[in-house]
Formats: C-alpha cells, sequence, structure tokens
C-alpha cells in the first residue's frame, strides 16, 4: 500500500516537470531532427515594469539549456528511484520497460500540451555522450579471464553472426518489399541492406540490463554480452558501406571487397586507439601520487578521448573505449590510492546508471511523433525475420563452435543467446541519421517497434523462459571447502598436464602474457614502491584492497581450534574466503560478475561489515565509501575549475586523501626475476618473517 | 620433424598404443614427436630432469607431484608407453564410450580413474589413504606462505571432516569420490587433444 502511494508520488512529480517544460516553452512546429541535442525553446517571462523597478524577473532563456538537461536527469533519476521502492513490480518487469514506459507517459504529456512532437533523441548527443559512459562501465568491470576464455566464440558470434543476420534480414525484406510493389515498391535493395544491417545488431544497453536482473551463469552472460559489444566493429561498418553505396552511383565488387577488409580495419584500429589510450593512461597515473585528489578524473579524460579518437577516425568507437579500459586498469589499480580507486569505481556506475536511464527515457519519449508511417507487411514480417535469422544464425555458429571448445553451449544456452538478442537505443539512433528517402519514416517508425518488441516482450519473457527451460544458473550454494580444495588440486594438475603436453590452449598464451606483462609493462607501468615482488605479496594486496572496499562474507569469527567439534557458520566463512582468496587458481570462478548497479554484487544485503584489521593503524571501515567518492570528487573537480579559472593553486585540497603508507608490507628480499618462481616453493622459511606481519585476524581476534 | 617421428614408430606400437589408450592416430604421432622433443639424451625415455626443463612446470606448485606421477613405483625413465598411458587419462569422455557396457574393462580415462590420479596426487605413501599430514603438505604447496600453521590446520581438519564418513581421521578413496560427485570431473579432468 505504502509503495503504491510512494509511486504514485514520484510518477506525479515525474509529470510535474515536463509539464512546466512545456509550458515553459512556445508552440513552434519541430522539425526532426532537432540540430541539438535537446530541443531549444526561446521565451523569457518577466513581470512588466519599468526597467528601473524590476525587482523581481525570471529570465528563463539564460538557463534554459543546462536548466532543461538537469531536469531530464532529475526526471530520470526519480523515475528509478522510484520503480526500487514500488515493491514486486520490478520483479516481474525489467527496469528497461518501466522506464520506456515512463517516457512515454512524459512524451504523451508533452505532446498533449504542446500539441507538437516532444524533443527527441538527437543522434549526436547519444553517441557522444549517452553511450560512452556505459560501455567504459562494461570494459572496466569486464570479468577478464572469462572474456579472454571465451574470446573465440565471442568473436564468432560477433563478427559472423551478425554479417549473418546482415545479410539474411537485408536480403529476405527486400524480397518481401517484391512481394508489395504497391505500397513498398520504392524500397531499394541497398536501403534493404542498410536497414538490415542497422537493425540486426544487438544493443549492449538493452541486453546488459535485462540479463542484469537474471542471473544466468558466467560464460552465458560473457558470451551475449562479449557478443553485444564487439558487433559493434561489424556494424558500423555495414552501415557505413551501405551508406556509401547508397550514393554512389554503381556499386561494383571491388567496392565490396574493400568492405570486407574496412570491417578488420575498423576493430583493429579501435582496438589500436584504445590500447594506446590506455597505456598512456597507466602511465600517467603513475606520477599522480602528489595529487592523489585527480587521479580518477584521468581514467575518465583518457577513455573518453579514446572514444572520440575512434570516432573522429570512422573506427569503432566502442572497441576503442573497452580496450583503453581494460587495459589500463590493473596498471591504474596499483598506482592510484585507495580512495581514488573508490571514485573511479562508484561514478563509472552511477553516469552509466543515469545514462542508461536516460536512454530508455527519451527511447520511449521519441517514440511519440507527429507523423508514423506504418505498414503492416512490413513492420511484421521485419520482426518475424529478426527471430528467425537470429535464431538459424546461432543454432549453426553454435554446431561450428562447439567443435572447438572445451565447454560446449548447451541447447539451453542457445535458446537464451538466440532470444537475448534485443534491440537498442543504437538501432534508434542509427536509424534517424539515414539520408532522407521517401519511406524513411516508415524505417523509423519499424525500429521503434522492432525495439519495443524486443525490450517489451522478449525483455519480459526471457526471465520466466530461464526457468522454465532451467538454464544452468550461477551456483548459489558455495561449494564446500572439500570441492574447493580439490577442484583447485585439478586445476593445478591439469595447467601441468597441458605444459607436459605442450597445449597451445589459453594457459599457455595466458602465461606467455603474464610474463611479457610482469618483465616490461609492470616495471615501467607501476609505481616504484607499489610493484609487488612476487605474485603471493601481489595476491595479499590485492586481499588487502578488498578488504577494506568491504566483501560480502560475514564478520570474521573467533577461536579455530577445531579437531572434532562441528565448525561454526562464521568459521566456515572465514575458511572459505581465506581460501579463496589465497589458493592460486586458474579459471576464476569466484570473480564477481559485472553487475550494472552495485560494485561487489550485494545489492540488497547490508554493508556495515568491518574489514580485516590487518594493521592496528588501519581504522577505517568500509561505510563510508560513498562519502569518500563524493568527496574526493567534489575536492577534485573544483581543483580542476580552480587551475583553470585560477591561477591559485588550492594545495588545501590535496592533504586529505592519503593512504597510510605503513600498511604496505615488508618485501622479502627481491630474488632475481629467473629464480623469482622457482624460489616460491622453497620460500617457506624464509617466509616466516613478512608472515608474522601479515597475520590474519583470526590470530589478532585471539589477541583481543 | 613429423615424418621422422613417424618412422621411428612402429605402426604394430601404434596399434597397441590406440588400443590401451584409446588415442587416435594422429594423436599419438603428435604426442611422439612432442616425446622426442622433451627428450634431450635421446634415449627413448624421459627421465625427471627432462620433465623439470620445462618451465611452466617449474613454477606449477604442483609440480614435483604431476612429474612424479608420470614415473611407474620406483623406476626413473618412463618410456613413451608409459608416457601415453599417463596422458590417457586426460582424454575427454566420447559420448559413445560411455553407453559402454559394465563388462569391458574400464578404460583409462573414466571417471573412477580420472580421480584415482588426483587421488594418487595426495596420497604419496600408496596407502588407500589421504592422512591428515599429506593434505597439509599438498595445501601448504598450493596455498603458499602467507597463512600459518595453524589456520592451515584447520582448513585441513574441515577437509577431513566434511569427507569422512568411517572415522578414521583420513581420506579414502571412496569418501574421496563422494566428496567430489557434484564436481563435473570429467569435464574439467580433459584436455582436448587436437586432432
Amino acid at each position: 500500500m505504502a509503495a503504491l502511494w510512494t509511486l504514485s508520488l514520484l510518477l506525479s512529480a515525474c509529470l510535474f516537470w515536463p509539464a512546466c517544460l512545456a509550458l515553459t516553452s512556445p508552440s513552434q512546429p519541430r522539425n526532426l531532427p532537432p540540430s541539438r541535442g535537446f530541443n531549444s525553446s526561446d521565451g523569457s517571462l518577466s513581470v512588466d515594469l519599468p526597467m528601473a523597478l524590476r525587482l523581481f524577473s525570471v529570465d528563463y532563456h539564460h538557463v534554459q539549456a543546462p536548466f532543461e538537461i538537469v531536469l531530464w536527469i532529475m526526471l530520470a533519476s526519480l523515475a528509478k528511484l522510484g520503480f526500487h521502492w514500488s515493491g514486486r513490480v520490478p520483479a516481474v518487469v525489467p527496469e528497461s520497460c518501466l522506464l520506456i514506459m515512463v517516457g512515454l507517459l512524459v512524451g504523451g504529456v508533452i505532446y498533449g500540451v504542446r500539441h507538437s512532437a516532444p524533443p527527441t533523441l538527437s543522434a549526436d548527443a547519444f553517441f557522444l555522450f549517452l553511450l560512452p559512459p556505459i560501455v567504459l562501465d562494461a570494459g572496466y568491470f569486464l570479468p577478464g579471464r572469462l572474456f579472454f576464455e571465451n574470446l573465440g566464440t565471442i568473436l564468432w558470434y560477433a563478427v559472423l553472426g551478425t554479417l549473418w543476420n546482415v545479410l539474411g534480414i537485408g536480403l529476405s525484406l527486400y524480397a518481401v518489399c517484391l512481394l508489395a510493389p504497391g505500397s513498398l515498391g520504392d524500397i531499394s535493395l541497398l536501403h534493404c541492406l542498410l536497414f538490415g544491417s542497422l537493425i540486426a545488431a544487438v544493443d549492449p544497453v538493452a541486453v546488459l540490463s535485462v540479463f542484469q536482473e537474471m542471473r544466468v551463469n558466467d560464460q552465458l552472460h560473457i558470451l551475449v554480452f562479449g557478443e553485444s559489444l564487439l558487433n559493434d566493429a561489424v556494424t558500423v561498418v555495414l552501415y557505413r558501406l551501405f551508406e556509401s553505396f547508397l550514393r554512389l552511383p554503381s556499386v561494383s565488387g571491388l567496392d565490396v571487397l574493400l568492405g570486407g577488409c574496412m570491417v578488420l580495419v575498423v576493430g583493429l584500429g579501435g582496438l589500436l586507439v584504445g590500447l594506446f589510450f590506455g597505456l598512456v593512461a597507466a602511465l600517467t597515473s603513475r606520477f599522480t601520487s602528489r595529487a592523489q585528489v585527480i587521479a580518477p578524473l584521468f581514467v575518465f579524460l583518457y577513455s573518453y578521448l579514446s572514444y572520440l579518437t575512434s570516432e573522429m577516425l570512422h573506427l569503432s568507437g566502442i572497441m576503442a573505449i573497452v580496450t583503453c579500459a581494460v587495459t589500463m586498469k590493473q596498471y591504474v589499480e596499483a598506482n592510484v590510492s585507495e580512495r581514488s580507486n573508490t571514485t573511479i569505481q562508484y561514478f563509472l556506475k552511477m553516469w552509466s546508471s543515469v545514462s542508461e536511464t536516460l536512454i530508455f527515457i527519451f527511447l520511449g519519449v521519441s517514440t511519440i511523433q507527429d507523423v508514423h508511417m506504418w505498414s503492416w507487411l512490413f513492420v511484421c514480417s521485419t520482426l518475424l525475420l529478426c527471430l528467425v535469422w537470429r535464431a538459424t544464425g546461432v543454432l549453426l555458429l553454435t554446431a561450428v563452435v562447439n567443435k572447438l571448445r572445451r565447454n560446449t553451449v548447451t541447447f539451453r544456452d542457445q535458446f537464451i543467446i538466440a532470444y537475448g538478442g534485443l534491440r537498442g537505443a543504437i538501432c534508434f539512433s542509427l536509424v534517424f541519421l539515414i539520408e532522407d528517402f521517401p519511406k524513411k519514416r516508415l524505417f523509423i517508425t519499424t525500429t521503434i517497434v522492432v525495439i519495443l518488441f524486443t525490450v517489451f516482450v522478449q525483455g519480459m519473457t526471457i526471465k520466466p523462459l530461464v526457468e522454465l527451460l532451467d538454464v544452468k544458473r550461477k551456483k548459489r550454494a558455495l561449494p564446500s571447502v572439500s570441492e574447493e580444495i580439490h577442484s583447485r588440486l585439478i586445476d593445478h594438475l591439469l595447467a601441468g598436464i597441458e605444459d607436459v603436453v605442450g597445449y597451445w590452449g589459453q594457459h599457455y598464451w595466458k602465461d606467455k602474457f603474464e610474463q611479457f606483462n610482469r618483465k616490461y609493462l609492470r616495471r615501467f607501468l607501476i609505481r616504484e614502491d607499489h610493484q609487488a615482488r612476487s605474485s603471493i605479496l601481489r595476491v595479499y594486496q590485492e586481499l588487502e584492497r578488498r578488504e577494506q572496499r568491504g566483501d560480502e562474507e560475514a564478520p570474521p569469527l573467533v577461536d579455530p581450534r577445531p579437531h572434532s567439534r562441528p565448525l561454526l557458520p562464521e568459521e566456515m566463512d572465514s575458511i572459505r574466503r581465506i581460501l579463496s582468496r589465497n589458493l592460486e587458481n586458474f579459471n576464476k570462478k569466484q570473480t564477481p560478475a559485472y553487475s550494472r548497479h552495485t560494485l561487489h554484487q550485494d545489492a540488497t544485503t547490508g554493508r556495515t561489515r568491518k574489514p580485516l584489521h590487518r594493521h592496528q593503524s588501519l581504522a577505517e571501515t568500509s561505510t563510508n565509501n560513498t562519502q569518500v567518492a563524493t568527496t574526493q570528487f567534489i575536492q577534485s573537480s573544483s581543483l580542476l575549475l580552480a587551475v583553470c579559472w585560477m591561477s591559485a593553486s588550492p594545495h588545501v585540497l590535496l592533504d586529505s586523501s592519503a593512504p597510510a603508507p605503513t600498511r604496505r608490507p615488508v618485501d622479502p628480499p627481491p630474488p632475481a626475476a629467473g629464480e623469482e618462481q622457482i624460489s616460491l616453493q622453497h620460500q617457506a622459511p624464509v617466509g616466516r618473517t613478512p608472515k608474522k606481519q601479515l597475520s590474519f585476524v583470526l590470530e589478532s581476534e585471539k589477541q583481543q | 620433424m613429423g615424418s621422422r617421428a613417424s618412422t621411428l614408430l612402429r605402426d604394430e606400437e601404434i596399434e597397441e598404443i590406440k588400443k590401451e589408450t584409446g588415442f587416435s592416430h594422429s594423436q599419438i604421432t603428435r604426442l611422439y614427436s612432442r616425446f622426442t622433443s622433451l627428450d634431450k639424451g635421446e634415449n627413448g625415455t624421459l627421465s625427471r630432469e627432462d620433465f623439470q626443463r620445462i618451465p611452466e612446470l617449474a613454477i606449477n606448485p604442483l609440480g614435483d607431484r604431476i612429474i612424479n606421477a608420470f614415473f611407474p613405483e620406483g623406476e626413473d625413465q618412463v618410456n613413451f608407453r608409459g608416457f601415453m598411458r599417463t596422458l590417457a587419462h586426460f582424454r575427454p569422455i566420447e559420448d559413445n564410450e560411455k553407453s559402454k557396457n559394465a563388462a569391458v574393462s574400464e578404460p583409462l580415462n573414466s571417471r573412477t580413474n580420472k580421480l584415482m590420479f588426483a587421488f594418487r596426487l595426495y596420497d604419496l605413501d600408496r596407502d588407500d589413504k589421504i592422512s591428515r599430514d599429506e593434505l597439509l603438505q599438498v595445501l601448504r604447496m598450493m596455498v603458499g606462505v602467507n597463512i600459518s600453521d595453524d589456520q592451515l590446520g584447520s582448513i585441513a581438519d574441515r577437509t577431513i571432516q566434511e569427507a569422512d564418513t568411517n572415522g578414521d581421521n583420513s581420506i579414502s578413496f571412496n569418501e574421496f569420490i563422494k566428496v567430489l560427485e557434484k564436481v563435473d570431473v570429467e569435464q574439467k579432468m580433459s584436455i582436448r587433444f587436437l586432432h
């Protein structure tokens, strides 16, 4: 009951603002698409008094653009807040659907008040401002190991699958148009192919938002998600290709061949741009020790720069930004302070959340338009063909790829991959960018219908279908201690056997990369005092870092004198935590999967747990993450502004985020790099001294 | 390199190995060329030093034990047959083998044999029991220097507790099998030997 009241309150607040918006702008006819991100209206109200006595005047025109932008963002955020308070609704309807419905409502209100089309999402605003944060967030929190293990399959689906879909949909749509020459006769083959290229692409935003709430197993998640990220290269190329073909008088075979090469160029080009900026960002972060407050900004600036650069060069911006994030992540995390890390993560999540909400709301708003061109045949056949071609594509490709994989993609997984191919705002923006031709309105309408269908119907039904098909979910139950230990043993065993056999599997390339990383990259890109000398200490530092951020285990426990009595659950948790952190493992099944809304996979559990008090000097708890992040962000942005606008140097802001350097453990005497690994096994006697300093909570709790 | 390897390995031998282990002809030839490349002394057998020359194996925490697993009891050299016999444990279980009736003797890569291989990594003294000390040794190798003996002891105790059903404070092979019944051992302990 309370939930309903809250929801209605918030919704009315949401409606109030656009009504304001609508009322304050004069009713001028709008042309689509507008030239700027958000529609401009000019008007200013002021009391009609002689100049001298103007005590109170409202000059809306002066603040119009930022005001409107902030109102939209506020609307989006309040809507999002409202859903989480609305009881059982989010369980059934995915958030994206609810947001689109809000957008529809808002659009309807504006239309009703203004009698003209509400502002639409301009392609520029979408591609330049709304899309990058989402992709950056996805790239930064990408589960790297899982991604690279499945990279072949992902690329297979992304490149070949998209090509199959595009050509299939385009050609069959053309066939449909030929069947109805009366209404659809003036759509040429190239137009159909162009339409196919933009409608076939799976959209990362939509996929993420739906799969988020659905806990499928990590492998399936990474396959769909990875595919949606990487198919951007193919989509971009094909779209531009067909668009340029439309302008050419004739198309030769050579042009088609060039188009094929362009896929490679665009993809690899984006990759290289991202790599470059990632490495530069890592290098820059090395020197931020004296100005820690602005360290997070570099992450965002460099990533955005890589995106803009590759868009400028007509390369794949999404690939660039993802590569940049993946590249710089480990070095930046090692270089910057703990608070800066927290800030980076929180702000990534925040911006991507706002972006996604805005995108969906605008999708809803833009649906309300002046002119829709409708054709039952075209729309229905597009919908049908999209589903059919995706299903057949996935089936065929999986049949081939299963022969080469260790873990086969099961039939149920294939169904989810095919059904989870949601279309989203990228298609929407691309369709607006098409050059004007008589049937453009039809394309726009069809795109909107397809997007709404996939998001609503497929988005809402995928969760029950998953449960119905009993897709292998994320393992809820934690494995028992024995299972973990024995599994690790088997992992090591397998890695050893693969080495004996000389199997060039994932472990080989991973080891080669790790060696290269250790020898050259880490030396160059990480601060002197932060380079851990051995992998064990690296594990330890990572452990500490994670402890500081808080984790999802129960509070640490008391006395471990076990022998015969059964262990308490807290003791179990402590042991489990020790194991999962300390056991070196190759197939890291414990990494938290990508989560849009939270940092460490616990959206609803309370987060007031103490980190292990490794050293007595460490008194911080993990509950003030948000405060830390916000403080730091405000400080850093005001610092930057101050530097820009004045020449005074605000040193006063720099002192507040100094991590205690004393908590870095004492490094054991650095063995030579070559013998480092061999000496690890014999390091047990040598390692006793640092071990005493690195004592776990079990011992310290005992003392307390 | 390939042609030389195949001439050194006679066809009858290949047939025998095929029957014993289930590998295909091309897989056997390829593994033979790997065997000869490891065999620096060129005497047709591998010694422990040959294995230790593999760099990644040296950093593997269980490297020594894995190497030991290749050598039969008390011997210092392993020939190609023995090499293949050990590797046969890691062949993936083909679908058509699953339906073979129990009368046929169990292939080397069955689930039980795979688990026996893993069990033997713990059980050095071959008494068919993993004692607390043996478990502690392996744990220490896998975990490293971070953890104190007490904590490691408690982990070992917990592990034994979870598995031990007859109360002898050690893990027998059957108990080991029982503990791992939920784990997909067939898939975890398999390498796809390239055709």
